[in-house]
């Protein structure tokens, strides 16, 4: 009866909330002010893990404006923050287990009030052994420190098996081994965590944080209250950048606000500092990865090895779910049989890391690719052959044997970026021109969309769709927008699906008392399962207004009975009736004009002991080439040009697609190059962006981005997820870029010019002894 | 404003100083250790953002007698007397300035947090150089984080923009030439009025 081509999605339409922000009118959680407001600022631990014996207010009380103290003391519901584990408390009884945990909180009438009082409070203690190196803290004889398996200070471990590794190696022409090591990475989300937390009349609390994950909130605030989940109500405000960032923390600052706010009645603000927020926020994990890799005469990829420990910090939040990813793409996008994985999250006596674009991957590709080039070249094969030859296509098994069904372009990918980057006559190139030399490298990755079998019971989501009398359209959502562009990207597969136009479509933040738990906008499934969620809320209204269009139009001399529905009008016969006057025309005949959707994710049937089975729905891939200019005396590196290509399902928005990609090329980049947290003696050095470098403008190097769209028939309009991939293979190209340069290879992340200058000189001097 | 205006502190410190912020003069009571951001944010101006507090992130960048400054970096007190520019005053609801609507277009906003600030380096870069070089804009904007994007969306924002204020002031002047001359016109009917008058 009807056709509909794509009138709304794959287009490029502006963001929806790009002028209220240039314009400085969106509201973020600072900016939000409420009658009678106090203020919160935390009191923190001071040293790496402590015994508290005592917290004294004595000096705090002076201050002109103070309120109160709050302590563990003051918690009503249950002292213990549910994430996965119970292990990190809201705020500590006995013991502190990192530098910068919040020990307990204080009121104040004024922001500064609150800070000045904190700075004035005074914790007695006792200092505890503590481990600063995740190694150190799996070794039989290391002090117990944390740790929520049967392992000593182990927070998750994996393994996959598959064949017989053993004699893969026994038998292989080729071997290859090395250890690498990333470091932290800071989300460096320009605004800041904070949460204002509103006390209601019935008891019930009320929250607006920023945060990509307001369920979770939910979760935290209504564990420490002890209240229940329809008293706790939570807006998530404009949201200034996540990354994962915003995944599991805002949890904890929202219930530090919320014990804050019960105690006094009035509704309270904590807003963090940025020195407040390095020290204490989550981190991208540090990761060590011993690998090896066998091969046979040909080149094909027989066996890998893999031994990963990330370096998980004092509690174990999410740790779990980010090496379980971490652990699934270990032996990289390659068809190998024969696979020993094993992973650990190990407790250490600083902050804990959760969730950062990449998810546990960075880390594990950074190694597995820089080790992938030197086999390479070992047997003496150029790299990009090298993969082409072993990488995964359709058909094929991933090292869980999970058989890739459907739409993996992953070779096409390298050709695209090979052909682009020239890569064929620049990788024996070498160009050098005085001390400046330059070099091409490569790498591939693929991508779990989605929380996979160890999140899998987060794993659906939910939207609602109201047609207004006027004819225009509100979505409300689960997952949240944070810069990414999930308002535009959602109202554009809205419009899509009612054949309503953009600009009558539009996406609301999350209200978790609108829309049912959604799980967290994380591990890039915001689209996949948001967007599937809103198509399954406005099939039925789709199909109401549709037939109402159809009898309007016959109403007005259509004959043929051929509608076309297309961006925003049906159409027969030459006659047309608009969106509008369909959706008042449903109005009139008193039809059903709002509807709910639940999407929830197809089954994984991974299995835990032998670490096989289908992990993730579907994966999405790249491909990276990346142009350096190494300067020999300095070994300063310098990016050039990045050359990726992306297989992420249909691309909905082209312009919000680059932009994601742009980013997270340059935070990519800003990792593997300059961003560098320090640690001494369990304190953190460097809590700010003064001394934690990150790439600024005159950092950017020259993009060239490719998107080959495998349609994935499951996806909102064949898409897949889109958040994270761009980041993943940044590291290791650039790494093996600077190999291609000048012939070293840097083991560790960040890829500083010392690392490179020590190398070269290194290198320099065994030839020299030749 | 004029300088005879005094700040003048009470018992406890505080300060009242004068300025004019957006056009709009007023007085605002600080503290003496205030910064300026802390202050017009306190005073309502929200769209100042505040990203670090350090002076390394250009978030809370306004414009000081028309030059950029950190809000973070500047005590309030050292703002009475002064001219301030916030991204409020740019454009209007209806009518953002044509700087706000480059970067919309080039798609450099995503959450938007760095943006007020690299509109108002963007605006100061263009008051004194109306058609920068590439180098010129990376160098304009290189106090100003973004963590968002890859910085390439804001450099064309940046070029847009360009554009798009010459066009408006090329239209501003037209309007103005207009003006004068149907000013000049009236004047001259005028004149010939009266004479034609006195003929009579
Ligand atoms: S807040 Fe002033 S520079 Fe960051
Ligand atoms: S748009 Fe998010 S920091 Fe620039």
């Amino acid at each position: 009866m009807e056709e509909q081509k794509l009138s709304f999605v794959g287009k490029s339409f502006e963001r929806k909330d790009g002028l209220i922000k240039a314009e400085g009118r969106a509201m973020y959680a600072a900016d939000r002010e409420f009658a009678r407001m106090l203020y919160a600022a935390a009191v923190r631990n001071p040293r790496p893990r402590i015994k508290i014996l005592g917290i004294s207010d004595e000096k705090a009380k002076k201050v002109p404006g103070y309120v109160t103290l709050v302590t563990y003391k003051d918690i009503k519901g249950q002292n213990a923050w549910p994430v996965l584990d119970l292990d990190y408390p809201f705020l500590p009884e006995k013991i502190a287990r990192f530098a910068g945990e919040t020990v307990a909180l204080v009121v104040a009438e004024t922001q500064r009030a609150a800070k000045k009082a904190a700075s004035l409070v005074e914790i007695e203690y006792e200092e505890l052994p503590n481990i600063q190196d995740p190694l150190e803290a799996l070794k039989p004889d290391a002090p117990e420190i944390g740790g929520t398996t049967d392992m000593k200070n182990v927070y998750a471990h994996f393994t996959i098996q598959k064949g017989d590794v053993d004699k893969a190696f026994e038998e292989a022409a080729y071997k290859v081994e090395g250890t690498f090591k990333t470091n932290y990475q800071v989300h460096g989300y320009l605004e800041t965590q904070g949460s204002i937390a509103i006390p209601e009349t019935d008891g019930g609390m009320t929250i607006h944080s920023t945060t990509q994950c307001p369920y979770y909130v939910v979760d935290g605030v209504a564990a420490a209250l002890g209240i229940t989940y329809n008293k706790v109500k939570v807006i998530q405000t404009v949201t200034g950048g996540g990354f994962g960032g915003k995944e599991e923390v805002p949890a904890l600052v929202a219930a530090h606000a919320a014990i804050c706010a019960a105690k006094v009645g009035r509704p309270v603000k904590l807003i963090y500092s940025r020195k407040e927020d390095f020290q204490c926020m989550s981190k991208r994990h540090p990761g060590w990865a011993h690998i090896e890799y066998s091969a046979d005469k040909e080149g094909h990829l027989t066996g890998c090895r893999v031994k990963y420990v990330l370096d998980a910090g004092a509690y174990s939040t999410i740790t779990a779910i980010v090496l379980f990813r971490g652990t699934v793409h270990s032996t990289g996008p390659y068809k190998i049989p024969n696979i020993d994985v094993k992973t650990f999250g190990a407790a250490t006596s600083k902050v804990p890391c959760g969730a950062f674009r990449g998810f546990g991957q960075p880390q594990i590709n950074f190694a597995q690719e820089s080790l992938i080039d030197e086999l390479a070249a070992k047997i003496g094969m150029d790299p990009v052959e090298f993969r082409l030859k072993n990488l995964l296509n359709p058909g094929e098994m991933t090292a869980t044997g999970q058989k890739l069904t459907s739409s993996c372009g992953l070779s096409e990918l390298v050709e695209a970026v090979r052909k682009k980057s020239g890569w064929d006559k620049k990788v024996n190139l070498h160009e050098k021109k005085g001390h400046i030399a330059k070099g091409i490298g490569i790498s591939t990755c693929y991508y779990g969309v989605g929380l996979g079998a160890k999140g899998r019971f987060l794993d659906r989501a939910g939207a609602m769709v109201n047609i207004y009398k006027d004819g225009s359209v509100g979505v409300s959502v689960g997952n949240a927008e944070m810069g990414q562009g999930a308002l535009t990207v959602f109202a554009q597969i809205a419009s899509e699906t009612l054949n309503a136009p953009m600009e009558l479509v539009k996406t609301e933040e999350v209200d978790s008392s609108k829309v049912p738990d959604s799980g967290p906008t994380v591990a890039s499934r915001g689209t996949l399962m948001g967007g599937n969620a809103i198509i399954e809320a406005a099939k039925p209204l789709r199909e109401r207004l549709f037939k109402v269009a159809l009898d309007m139009l016959i109403d007005k001399g259509g004959t043929s009975g051929k509608m076309i529905a297309h961006d925003g009008v049906f159409e027969m016969d030459g006659i047309t009736v608009s969106f509008t006057d369909v959706a008042k025309e449903g109005w009139n005949r008193r039809l059903k004009m709002c509807e709910e959707g639940w999407y929830v994710a197809p089954h994984v049937s991974f299995r835990l002991d032998n670490g096989q089975g289908d992990a993730y729905v579907v994966y999405s891939y790249s491909a990276d080439i990346a142009e350096v200019s190494v300067d020999t005396q300095t070994g300063v590196t310098k990016v050039d040009k990045i050359w990726a290509a992306y297989d992420v399902g249909r691309i909905v928005n082209p312009m919000l697609a680059t932009g994601q990609a742009q980013g997270g090329i340059l935070q990519g980049m800003s990792w593997s190059l300059f961003e560098n947290l320090q640690y001494k003696n369990g304190i953190m050095v460097n809590p700010n962006f003064t001394d934690y470098v990150c790439a600024t403008t005159k950092d950017k190097p020259e993009y060239d981005i490719t998107f080959i769209e495998k349609l994935y028939d499951e996806g909102p309009y064949q898409a897949k997820g889109m958040g994270e991939v761009p980041l993943i293979g940044v590291a290791p190209a650039v790494a093996n870029a600077i190999k291609n340069a000048c012939g070293v290879r840097i083991d560790s992340v960040p890829l500083l010019p010392e690392k490179v200058w020590r190398a070269i000189k290194q290198k320099n001097a065994a030839k020299e002894a030749k | 404003m004029k300088n005879e205006e005094i700040i003048h502190a009470d018992e406890d410190g505080f300060f009242t100083i004068a300025l004019n912020v957006n056009g709009e003069l007023g007085h605002m009571i600080v503290s003496r250790n205030e910064t300026l951001v802390e202050a017009l944010r306190h005073y309502g101006w929200k769209g100042t953002k505040k990203g670090c507090d350090t002076g390394d992130c250009g978030s809370c960048t306004v414009l000081f007698n028309n030059k950029p400054v950190l809000g973070c970096m500047m005590p309030a007190v050292a703002a009475h007397g002064g001219n301030i520019t916030t991204i409020e005053g740019l454009g209007t609801v209806r009518n953002p300035h044509p700087i706000q609507q480059a970067f919309v277009e080039a798609g450099a906003v995503q959450c938007g947090f760095c943006i007020p600030g690299m509109i108002l380096s963007t605006k100061a870069l263009l008051d004194k150089n109306p058609e920068p070089s590439e180098a010129d804009i990376r160098k304009a904007l290189d106090g100003n984080l973004c963590r968002c994007t890859g910085y390439v969306t804001q450099v064309q924002a940046v070029r847009i923009a360009a554009k798009k204020v010459k066009a408006m002031k090329k239209q501003q002047e037209k309007l103005a030439a207009k003006e004068l001359a149907a000013e000049k016109r009236k004047a001259a009917r005028k004149t010939a009025k009266k004479a034609a008058k006195k003929n009579k």
